[in-house]
């Protein structure tokens, strides 16, 4: 790659490995508000964007950090803002604005402890609902959740493509303890990098409807200034982007904001499947406590107990195809999880007869450890 | 007339298609859009530039007749979203149209910091001391006493000077009017897009619909007369005969000044930034 920045690699803490993705991305804009544990990835925007044109701006409240990146969004550019929990619940009014006029961005959730304030620098798995349902009625996202640093790197840039191309807002979910954990990383040269863009429409035609999609259920984007002239808004609207509430024309709307996720889904749908094959027993787990999932299983089979594990790393949509095709014959799930058991409501969908759903829930503000996930798995091997 | 010598006709910047519009008859909001397009032809702006953001109520609903690019956002958060845009797009000329709700009450934190900040956008507030659309509730902007469908017994609350606010939290521009002075109004507006930072213009509007009936303030036309004996324009200031009264709400360009517009210096700061560091 003679034209390509050489691949580099170093050492970096998970919120500054989201910054960099996100600029590595094409992130052109910032906005944000301090909150303990996210603040560093606003921090890091701050130093890197003015270096590449871009604009960082810090807003009064995180109601306004969400609004400025919508703007900025159907203003053209590529767009993310971060937060914590109680960032997050205020963020959710126009994350589901984004969801209904279907304006790419992408938001940062680096979960903490507790309801309310809570636990600020503690870590926590426990806006798992919030970020598929935190925004009101029935609206499409996607949410990602790393398990490590370097994974931080790739997945925000891959949030931002999907974003892009599905015209959805996607949401980093990870903890606190990956947020500032140090690992290396090495980031990508600008040539070995997959960057994924928005459908742009061509030439302004006075027929243009802005919200009429193909086959593939994703209007086409316009930019203000390009002659278009069209109408963006919040109200359920009709395929010219004026508010409707014909039945038919709601229905209509509603399907395909919907659908297009689940048309997609080969895109969106990502997991990873460890030693699942011959295992007698499944681990569910994500982010930080996959990664002392990960031990516990190596532990569990050195102790003659056949556990593999499946990971979902995109975690909505949920990759139900792939989890039901591995959970097949096993005779017991255990999903570890710093909740009080969010995950665990929808591997019971589709928990096969016969197979014991166990959970095991840490909601004390620490990470959960290789031995509680492999005590567990004793429990849920003798009980079966 | 615009500088193209042309005669000005609001049809040019409507989407007729979508008649016949929601305003109640007598409503003011329509004569304040009519002034922003008519200080907007004056100022020869192309209809392809233009961007209008708007919340939620009656003020919000205005942006999607204007044949521009035109977003009707989440309520009260008009000013963010425009925020974001005319950052991103320096290049488009960003209006917002809100309400006394959306702006003063859910939307008040964004009004009081794009006035420091000082981007160049212009944000019309049409005040019509009331939520007409959910009904008409009480809004921080109605007069004491008034009824209202949650002030049953009247307001006992005090009163927003919206204007006083924006010119202490910075604001570049800041001018009210009334609507029966069309001409004067759509003169506000204009020296507001002209601006060269963050400019408020509160428009005294009516809705006789709801906040007029129940108050039994008569016709719209009786409205606005009241209104217009309730305000001291600011040509008067030096007219000794006509001795200001401490009721009386003062409308014209109230307050101007030079400070450095947003964009502007983020910009200049950040090229000064690259050359100490090499990098231009
Ligand atoms: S309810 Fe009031 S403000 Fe709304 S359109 Fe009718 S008259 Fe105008």
């Amino acid at each position: 790659m003679p034209d390509s920045a050489p691949t580099k690699t170093v050492n970096l803490p998970g919120n500054h490995a989201c910054a960099l993705g996100a600029i590595a991305a094409g992130c052109r804009f910032y906005a944000g508000y301090p909150i303990t544990p996210s603040s560093e990835v606003a921090e890091r925007m701050s130093v890197e964007l003015p270096r590449v044109d871009g604009v960082f701006i810090q807003m009064e409240d995180e109601v306004a950090s969400m609004g400025a990146i919508l703007g900025a969004s159907m203003g053209g550019m590529k767009v993310m803002t971060a937060t914590s929990g109680p960032g997050f619940s205020l963020k959710q009014e126009n994350i589901g604005y984004a969801a209904g006029a279907e304006i790419p961005c992408v938001i940062v959730n680096v979960m903490r402890g507790g309801p309310s304030t809570g636990l600020p620098t503690r870590p926590a798995q426990a806006d798992v609902m919030q970020a598929r349902w935190g925004t009101h009625g029935d609206h499409p996202i996607v949410v990602i959740t790393p398990d490590s640093v370097p994974e931080i790197y790739a997945q925000t840039i891959r949030a931002f493509n999907l974003s892009e191309q599905l015209r959805v807002p996607v949401v980093m979910l990870y903890d606190e303890a990956l947020g500032h954990l140090i690992e290396q990383v090495s980031l990508s040269g600008s040539g070995d990098i997959e960057i994924a863009n928005r459908k742009w429409a061509a030439d302004p035609k006075p027929e243009f409807q802005p919200y009429a999609s193909g086959d593939d259920l994703i209007p086409e984007m316009v930019r203000p200034g390009d002659g278009f002239r069209t109408h963006t808004t919040g109200l359920t609207h009709a395929e010219n982007g004026f508010p409707t509430q014909d039945p038919e024309l709601v229905d209509q709307y509603m399907r395909r904001i919907l659908d297009k996720l689940e048309i997609h889904n080969a895109l969106i749908e990502s997991f990873e499947a460890i030693d699942t094959e011959d295992a007698d027993y499944l681990v569910v787990a994500f982010g930080i406590t996959a990664r002392a999932a990960r031990r516990a299983i190596k532990q569990a089979r050195e102790q003659g107990v056949r556990v593999g594990m499946f990971r979902p790393i995109t975690l909505w949509p949920f990759p139900v195809a792939a989890f039901e095709s591995i959970v097949g014959g096993k005779h017991g799930v255990l999903i570890a999880e710093m909740n009080a058991g969010q995950l665990i409501t929808e591997i019971e969908r589709y928990r096969p007869a016969g197979c014991r759903v166990d959970g095991l829930n840490r909601i004390d503000g620490e990470t959960i450890t290789p031995r509680q996930i492999l005590n567990s798995l004793r429990e849920l091997a003798d009980n079966e | 007339m615009n500088e193209a010598g042309k005669q000005f006709n609001i049809r040019d910047y409507l989407r007729e298609y979508l008649f016949p519009h929601f305003l109640c008859p007598g409503c003011g909001h329509g004569i304040a859009l009519r002034a922003l397009l008519w200080a907007i032809d004056e100022l020869d702006i192309d209809k392809d530039r233009l961007a209008f953001v708007s919340g939620i109520g009656c003020s919000g609903r205005l942006g999607a007749y204007i044949d521009a690019n035109t977003f009707h956002v989440t309520h009260g958060r008009p000013l963010a979203f425009a925020t974001g845009l005319k950052l991103a797009r320096p290049d488009l000329e960003v209006i917002v149209i809100t309400g006394d709700g959306d702006c003063l009450a859910i939307g008040g934190n964004h009004l009081i910091h794009a006035c420091r900040r000082n981007l160049n956008i212009t944000c019309m507030m049409l005040n019509n001391e009331v939520y007409g659309m959910t009904g008409g509730q009480v809004s921080p902007t109605t007069s004491s006493e008034r009824y209202t469908t949650t002030t049953p017994y009247g307001n006992h609350e005090p009163v927003f000077d919206a204007c006083a606010l924006a010119e202490a939290a910075g604001a570049g521009m800041v001018g009210r009017e009334i609507t029966l002075q069309t001409p004067g109004l759509k003169d506000v507006l204009r020296q507001g897009l002209a601006h060269e930072g963050f400019s408020f213009i509160e428009v005294m509007s009516d809705c006789t619909e709801v906040f007029g009936r129940k108050n039994d303030l008569g016709s719209s036309a009786e409205m606005v007369l009241t209104q217009k004996a309730s305000v001291r324009p600011d040509f008067l200031e030096d007219a000794v005969d006509q001795p200001f009264r401490p009721h009386q709400i003062k409308t014209g360009v109230l307050a101007k000044n030079d400070r450095p517009e947003y964009a502007e210096s983020w910009r200049r700061h950040i090229e000064a930034m690259k050359r100490e560091r090499g990098h231009a």
